[in-house]
């Protein structure tokens, strides 16, 4: 039904349709016009979205690896060239970029009431930024919209953040500086050393190119050292996007400081960036160097479930207590994906959209008792199920999908990348399930303490249950966790290809045996769509 | 009929979301109707199912027996908390996990299940939210249940890379093909099954209440006495052994985790029942007695008696709900009292309650013709074929349970009164909606036995072994053939019918006639230090208070100060660095590099001053120095010349 969408270039009308957006913000609207700007620019985020749905349908499962291309030269003297296209595992991360973008805006409306040409402009500047590092098939390409969705996200926490938000600002940005300007470094010497010598090496003398399936191409050539140390230089970059453990500080103050739209966006689409380049660039362009640090690799990953929840369970403020458990869940993303098979690597991917969902409604959730309380400590709290079931309700199932209960979407998730880890290393999966028991306790205790036992400060008194426009940012979430939970399999079919090749890419070995078992491996994902 | 099996299932879900959205602002006789209907209409089926399947024996054998004792009961006692839409919303709930569970015909189903009658759980052990110690109870249930559950998913992962699926048929053909494959060592020293076998059980000791993860249960009793009439006495908590027993193809390959299984069961059983005599709060009594039974049931599953497990579980079903519902009878008279020191000759005013609690306390106890006899019966001659250490354990536990259960039952409606006078007013009899389920299940607590009458000699009617047959797979070389002679069969009997008698009388000797209370009293003086270890449950709470709790909140707390301190005081040590090397820096461009440009100037200056003098722009003094000049250049070439 929608083929035709292969004819059009969709990812580039997905792409800069925010950025269409934001200028027609600048041109056509007053500064004072906060109320006319703020429904265009939903109304944007909307469109965008519906404009990115029906991808889902006309991506062909069986088709290329790669859909949707658009391919341009730019920058002839240095081999740059515009090249999108996207396979399963980046189709996914738009459609939650564009669905989460449309809720943060949607979201802001109350509680942004401060300069908010310049608020709608950020935001839509940062979802063209997003959506380009999903899209880009060229590294420069990738590299400039990696830029680019920085500044905004700077802005977005320095200006309408909270009290400490120049803090955690210039935090932000510098850590992730850090890591971009190293994951440069890393991108030119595969450059270099494709298109002729760097340093020592001798390189492989082929054209030109930042072209991203390339490098996937030689990747059986490049010198192990080499392997290693730009895989040090991206793991850096990447780590620091995730966060892993110990990378991960600049992460709850951000998140803190941040607005309700820019934690969401925060938690449900940037920190996929860093997960996002392993499984696109480290592990396929460098297996060699991935096994040599897989134990670490691992390692800190299983650190980081655990001692995230571990965190998680000390934390008196409930913005910051999420921000923490995202530190665990990404341990999770992490674990599954080093497990290096179809399994492990599936679910880690799903397990970044779960995140996505349930994670961005946990703090849309928290903005939303916010901004009728104007405090975020959990011991202000207690009992106030009673005034606002509606959204007990919510938060409930959302805290449900965060701790893994089957039939939802955390579950199919964490299950998914503890076989691929036990499947690779067994107590791998033994120790990261640990996490599982802890994600229960303070989940569980935070939600006790906020919701039940008697309704005892009097300002809780009299709370305004969820209005519409709430309901109408949580409700696809939560349709989303349920049918994630519930039938997963559509969601695997899609990973099956891109995942398979990049297992092809980092354990050749493993791959073949799959292929003489005739066919493609079967994520054990399946087994949770029964 | 089979082939609608899913919608057994489906059915209880369909409630429980027709439930939610009506919300509690539609007519209550709404809610009740969806609440009841959609169950209702489950029932129906699954006894279609049930008729169908005795009929012509299909390959789906348990399920529709498990369900029967789940779904029969459910019906008459949620109407009785009438009207709560939340309440029916979490039971359909709750029924949909319950049947997603039993009819699972894989792993991955049966533990979609197991976390949806944990989450029930949790929701309904916390009903009354608005108090405080209800939320605690349920998430302490939630959280011990969940260390089980990190087991059983352990084990399934090990089942997964096996075998490749969770499907229960495949994976027991599979065992069952090559039990020398499942024999050989795989992790931690153990074989595949004994690893297999061990997660399994873990996650059964959470879910069914073993040592050590026993201590949620009692708390569970926070909820309301329906709910902990059929959550955590009938259904839920037997879930444990439904799944031990499902997977007995793996334990029976597992010897010595089989062995583990039957030795935790029978410490549970006797541990339980000792603290059970102590106990003042009516429903902390039937709690501890469930956790004792469920000990017998593990006990029994892992001798390889799992029939006689799952004998156990349907007979205890019975009567332990007729006791929770009897108790809750009492505490409703009593106007929410539920201390055995504020009761005592109630048989008067609450006829029916107490009649059928008499029925229940016998049956429990073990008394012949009534069904927990012949169950019981059951796991002891399993028991004595099996391990006769275990057999004095179990044999000891029997007495102790008709001890303990008529100590509740003399307590409560024996001798005199000990309430207020409030509550003396207040005494009635419960309307019939709550007493005729008290009727229907003590006449199940009566017959319930007579499915599984004991092999005397010829006399082979054993209806329940067979009917469980197919799904007890012969593994191996051992399988459940401790067939003792008449003689010795009969002999047990009469050991467990005389140390019932014991127990009862024992109990009588203490609180009966018009002693009451003071009986207890005087025992309790005649050995202290045993009364106090009892009444406080072996401070096992404490303990765990002490140690994984405060464990585990110590380093959270530790973790976060690490975190604050530490990593993050690295990232800001390296802002104070930076910005010190810059200042630094800073210092070093103003003083040395901007020095030398300053001293340049500073030179050119100096010395522009110096030069300047020179300059006085008087014409006469120019030319005396430019003749001194030549005079001095004439006196140096005539000098060196």
């Amino acid at each position: 039904m929608f083929d035709w969408l292969h004819q059009i270039p969709i990812l580039s009308i997905v792409c800069y349709v925010p950025l269409a957006g934001a200028l027609a913000v600048i041109l056509f609207y007053k500064r004072d016009d906060g109320e006319r700007i703020r429904r265009f620019a939903t109304w944007v985020a909307l469109l965008d979205f519906l404009i990115s749905v029906p991808m889902w349908w006309a991506f062909q499962r069986e088709g290329a690896l790669f859909q949707f291309r658009e391919s341009a030269a730019w920058i002839d003297a240095i081999g740059v060239r515009y090249e999108f296209g996207v396979d399963g595992i980046a189709l996914l991360l738009v459609l939650l970029t564009t669905l989460l973008g449309f809720i943060a805006f949607l979201s802001s409306w109350s509680a942004i009431r401060v300069r908010e040409k310049e608020y709608y402009v950020f935001m839509l500047l940062l979802q063209t930024g997003m959506l380009g590092v999903f899209m880009a098939m060229d590294f420069f390409l990738f590299y400039v919209f990696w830029e680019v969705m920085l500044v905004p996200m700077y802005f977005l926490i320095g200006i309408w953040g909270g009290p400490r938000r120049l803090y955690a600002a210039i935090k932000f940005f510098l850590y992730t500086l850090v890591g971009s300007v190293l994951m440069l470094l890393g991108i030119l010497a595969l450059y270099f050393y494709n298109a002729g010598g760097l340093l020592g090496w001798e390189g492989l003398g082929n054209e030109r190119t930042f072209f991203i399936p390339q490098f996937h191409d030689i990747a059986a050539q490049i010198p192990p050292d080499l392997q290693f140390w730009v895989f040090v230089v991206f793991f850096v970059g990447f780590a620091i996007k995730v966060p892993m453990f110990p990378f991960h500080t600049w992460l709850p103050d951000a998140h803190v400081e941040a607005p309700t739209a820019g934690s969401v966006i925060l938690a449900g689409v940037l920190l996929k960036m860093g997960t996002y380049g392993f499984v696109r660039f480290s592990l396929p362009i460098l297996p060699e160097a991935t096994w040599r640090l897989l134990p670490y690799l691992a390692m800190i990953s299983i650190v980081g479930i655990v001692y995230g929840a571990l965190v998680a369970m000390a934390q008196k403020d409930m913005k910051k207590l999420v921000a923490y458990s995202s530190v665990s869940h990404l341990g999770f993303v992490m674990l599954g994906m080093f497990a290096l098979n179809p399994a492990g690597i599936s679910g880690s991917v799903l397990q970044m959209v779960n995140h996505g969902l349930s994670t961005g409604a946990l703090f849309l959730l928290v903005g939303m008792i916010y901004e009728r309380r104007h405090t975020r400590m959990i011991a202000e709290y207690g009992g106030i199920s009673a005034e606002m079931p509606v959204f007990a309700t919510i938060f409930l199932i959302i805290t449900m999908s965060s701790i893994g209960l089957p039939a939802l979407n955390g579950f199919v998730g964490e299950f998914t990348i503890l076989v691929g880890a036990f499947n690779r290393v067994w107590w791998w999966a033994l120790v990261g399930a640990l996490g599982i028991v802890l994600g229960a306790a303070y989940m569980l205790w935070m939600y006790q303490r906020v919701f039940f036992g008697p309704l005892e400060n009097p300002e809780n008194k009299g709370l305004v249950d969820l209005n519409a426009r709430e309901l109408v940012c949580l409700l696809p979430i939560v349709f989303l966790c349920f049918w994630i939970g519930l039938y997963p399999r559509p969601v695997f079919r899609v990973l099956e290809r891109p995942v398979n090749y990049v297992v092809s890419k980092v354990d050749p070995s493993s791959a073949q045996a799959v292929a003489e078992r005739g066919g493609a491996a079967r994520p054990a994902g399946e087994l949770a769509g029964e | 009929m089979l082939d609608l099996l899913w919608l057994v299932a489906l059915l209880p879900f369909l409630g429980a979301a027709l439930g939610a959205v009506l919300g509690p602002r539609v007519d209550k006789r709404w809610t009740t109707a969806v609440a009841l209907g959609a169950p209702g209409l489950s029932l129906l089926l699954a006894l279609g199912c049930i008729f169908e399947y005795v009929r012509n024996v299909s390959p789906e054998p348990f399920q529709s027996v498990c369900y029967t004792w789940s779904a029969a009961g459910f019906d008459g006692y949620m109407a009785h908390e009438g009207g709560y839409q939340r309440f029916f919303v979490y039971m359909n709930l709750f029924m949909g996990s319950m049947l997603l569970l039993v009819l699972g015909s894989n792993y991955l189903v049966t533990f979609v299940g197991w976390e949806g009658v944990g989450l029930c759980s949790y929701l309904l052990i916390g009903f009354y939210y608005e108090e405080k110690f209800p939320p605690y109870a349920g998430r302490k249930a939630f959280i011990v249940n969940r260390i089980g559950d990190f087991a059983f998913l352990v084990g399934l992962f090990a089942l997964v890379s096996r075998f490749g699926t969770l499907d229960y048929r495949t994976i027991f053909s599979a065992v069952a093909a090559s039990p020398e494959a499942m024999g050989e060592p795989y992790l931690l020293g153990m074989s595949f099954a004994g690893f297999v076998g061990l997660c399994l059980f873990i996650g059964a000791m959470g879910k069914s209440a073993q040592i050590p993860l026993y201590v949620w249960l009692p708390d569970a009793m926070a909820g309301p006495t329906p709910v902990s009439a059929l959550i955590h006495a009938a259904t839920m908590v037997t879930a444990g052994v439904y799944m031990v027993v499902r997977s007995n193809a793996i334990y029976q390959l597992a010897e010595g985790v089989s062995g583990l299984v039957a030795i935790v069961g029978a410490l549970t059983a006797i541990f339980a029942a000792t603290i059970g005599l102590a106990q003042t709060d009516i429903k902390k009594v039937l709690a501890y007695s469930t956790v004792s039974q469920l000990g017998y049931m593990f006990l029994a599953a892992g001798l390889g008696a799992y029939s006689a497990a799952i004998f156990h579980l349907g007979t205890h079903a019975f009567f332990k709900a007729l006791l929770f519902l009897g108790s809750g009878s009492v505490i409703h008279a009593m106007g929410g009292e539920q201390d055995l020191t504020k009761m005592g000759g109630l048989k008067e005013r609450l006829p029916s309650t107490y009649r059928t609690m008499l029925i229940g306390t016998l049956a429990i106890s073990g008394v012949p013709l009534l069904s927990g006899f012949f169950s019981k019966d059951q796991i002891l001659a399993a028991a004595w074929g099996g391990s006769k250490p275990l057999w004095v354990v179990g044999w000891l536990t029997a007495g102790l349970t008709a001890c303990y259960m008529t100590r509740l039952l003399l307590l409560t409606f024996h001798g005199e009164f000990r309430g207020s006078e409030e509550q003396r007013e207040h005494l009635h009899e419960s309307p019939p909606v709550m007493t005729w389920p008290l009727w229907v299940l003590a006449t199940g607590a009566v017959v319930a036995g007579y499915v599984g009458i004991p092999r005397l000699g010829q006399f082979d009617i054993h209806v329940f072994d067979r009917f469980l047959s197919p799904v007890l797979l012969e593994v191996g070389h051992h399988g459940e053939a401790h067939h003792a002679s008449v003689a010795v069969e009969l002999a047990l009997m009469a050991a467990s019918v005389a140390i019932a008698a014991a127990g009862i009388w024992l109990a009588w000797k203490i609180y009966g006639a018009a002693r009451g209370l003071e009986g207890g009293r005087g025992w309790a003086e005649r050995y202290p230090a045993v009364h106090r270890a009892l009444v406080n449950k072996y401070w096992v709470d404490e303990a765990y208070d002490a140690t994984v709790v405060r464990g585990t909140w110590a380093s959270a707390r530790g973790l976060y100060r690490f975190d604050a301190g530490v990593i993050d005081g690295l990232v800001n040590g390296f802002r104070h660095v930076t910005v010190g090397t810059s200042m630094l820096s800073g210092f070093f461009d103003k003083y040395v590099v901007d020095g030398l440009v300053n001293l340049v100037g500073w030179l050119t200056q100096a010395g522009s001053r110096v030069f300047r003098r020179l300059q006085t722009g008087l014409v006469s003094q120019y030319a005396m120095v430019v003749v001194a000049g030549m005079l001095v250049l004439v006196f140096f070439v005539v000098l060196f010349r």
